[in-house]
C-alpha cells in the first residue's frame, strides 16, 4: 500500500517535473542514479549479511528462544534477535502476536519489536556511509538502551 | 589510485561476504543455499522500494530550494521544525534503510541535525500506518504504551545525538551528505 503511494507520488512528480523543465528532470534522474550507485556496495553487502542472519534465525527458532519462561535471558535474547534481524512490520507483528499467545512475556515482545525497528546491525554499513561510523554506532547503541528501558516499562504497564 | 582499484575497494566487503557464502556453499550446501535464497528474497523487496525513494530524492534535490527546507526544518525553525520533521517521519512507512537517503538530502538542504535525528527516530518507531497494524495484532494498550514511551525516547535520543556531536563531526556529516551524489 505504502509502496504504491510512493510510486504514484514519485511518478506524478516526475511527470510534472518533465513537463515543466526537461533539463532539471534530467539532473534529478542523474542525481537519483548517482546516489544509488554510491550506496550500491553497502546495499549488496547488507543483502548478503541479511541472508546469513535470517538463515540462522528463522521464526521457529525465535519462538523457541523467547517463549514462555525465558526470563532475563529471554529479554536479552529478544533484544539481540531484534537488533540483528530485519523483519518487516507486517511479518513481525503477527509473529509477536503468536509469540504472546504462546506465552512470551510482554517485556520480551516489546523489546523484540522495538529493537527490530530502531536498531539495525545488518544495515550498519549503510548507515555508516550516510552518517559516519561514530554517529551510526552511537544512534544504534542509544536506541538499544532506550528499547530495553521502555520495554521494561511496557512490561510493568501490561501487568 | 586507478579507477579499477578504487572500485574494488568500494566493493571489498561485498566480495568478502561473497567468498564467505561460497565457502558456506561448499562446506554446508543446504545452509549456503538457504542464505542465498534469503538474500534474493530481500533483494526483491529492496528493489521494489528503492526506485521511488531515490527518484523522490533526486526530484526533491532539484525542485525544493535549500532556503525552503532550512526555513521549515533548519536550525532556526524551532519547535515547529521538530514537529514537522517528526510528522514527516511518522507518516512514512517502509524499512529504516529507506530513511537514510532521505535524511541525507535533508542534511544537504541544511536541515538541522536535531531534526534529522527526529525524522529518523520517527521513521523507525512511531510510524502511524504501522501503529494501526500493531493495535490490531497486539492490542490497544500495548501499542499505545509503546508508542508514547518511544515518542519520549525519540525526542530524548535526538537531543542526545545532537548535543554529543561535535562541530567537526557535524561538519563531516554535512559534507558526507553533499558527497552522496558525486562521482568516484
Amino acid at each position: 500500500m505504502f509502496t504504491k503511494i510512493l510510486y504514484a507520488g514519485a511518478f506524478v512528480w516526475l511527470l510534472l517535473s518533465f513537463l515543466k523543465d526537461r533539463e532539471k528532470t534530467k539532473t534529478a534522474l542523474k542525481k537519483a542514479w548517482k546516489s544509488f550507485e554510491n550506496i550500491l556496495p553497502s546495499v549488496l553487502a547488507v543483502l548478503l549479511l541479511i541472508g546469513f542472519v535470517l538463515t540462522v534465525l528463522d521464526p521457529d527458532l525465535i519462538s523457541k528462544a523467547i517463549g514462555s519462561d525465558s526470563g532475563l535471558f529471554g529479554l536479552l535474547l529478544a533484544a539481540v534477535i531484534g537488533c540483528i534481524t530485519l523483519i518487516p512490520g507486517f511479518i513481525a507483528f503477527p509473529l509477536a502476536a503468536s509469540l504472546l499467545r504462546a506465552g512470551a512475556g510482554y517485556t520480551q515482545i516489546a523489546v523484540f519489536v522495538s529493537t527490530l525497528m530502531m536498531v539495525g546491525v545488518a544495515t550498519l554499513p549503510l548507515e555508516m556511509q550516510y552518517f559516519g561510523k561514530r554517529a551510526a554506532l552511537k544512534r544504534n547503541a542509544l536506541s538499544l538502551g532506550a528499547a530495553v528501558i521502555t520495554s521494561l516499562m511496557v512490561g510493568v504497564i501490561m501487568k | 589510485m586507478t579507477v579499477l582499484k578504487r572500485q574494488m575497494k568500494r566493493y571489498a566487503l561485498f566480495f568478502l561476504l561473497l567468498v564467505v557464502n561460497a565457502v558456506l556453499l561448499l562446506a554446508a550446501p543446504e545452509v549456503g543455499k538457504e542464505s542465498l535464497r534469503m538474500s534474493f528474497a530481500q533483494l526483491t523487496e529492496m528493489l521494489t522500494i528503492i526506485p521511488p525513494v531515490f527518484l523522490l530524492m533526486g526530484l526533491m534535490d532539484v525542485w525544493i530550494p535549500k532556503e525552503v527546507m532550512m526555513k521549515y526544518m533548519g536550525k532556526g525553525a524551532g519547535i515547529r521544525g521538530g514537529v514537522f520533521a517528526f510528522a514527516l517521519g511518522s507518516l512514512a512507512a517502509g524499512p529504516l534503510y529507506a530513511a537514510f537517503p532521505m535524511a541525507s538530502v535533508f542534511l544537504k538542504k541544511g536541515v538541522s541535525l536535531l531534526n534529522v535525528f527526529l525524522f529518523i527516530g520517527a521513521w523507525s518507531t512511531t510510524k502511524i500506518p504501522m501503529m494501526f497494524f500493531e493495535v490490531t495484532q497486539l492490542g490497544v494498550k500495548f501499542a499505545l504504551a509503546r508508542f508514547f514511551l518511544n515518542l519520549a525516547s525519540i525526542i530524548l535520543l535526538a537531543f542526545i545525538m545532537e548535543r554529543t556531536t561535535g562541530e567537526k563531526e557535524s561538519e563531516a556529516i554535512y559534507q558526507r551528505a553533499c558527497a552522496q551524489q558525486k562521482d568516484h
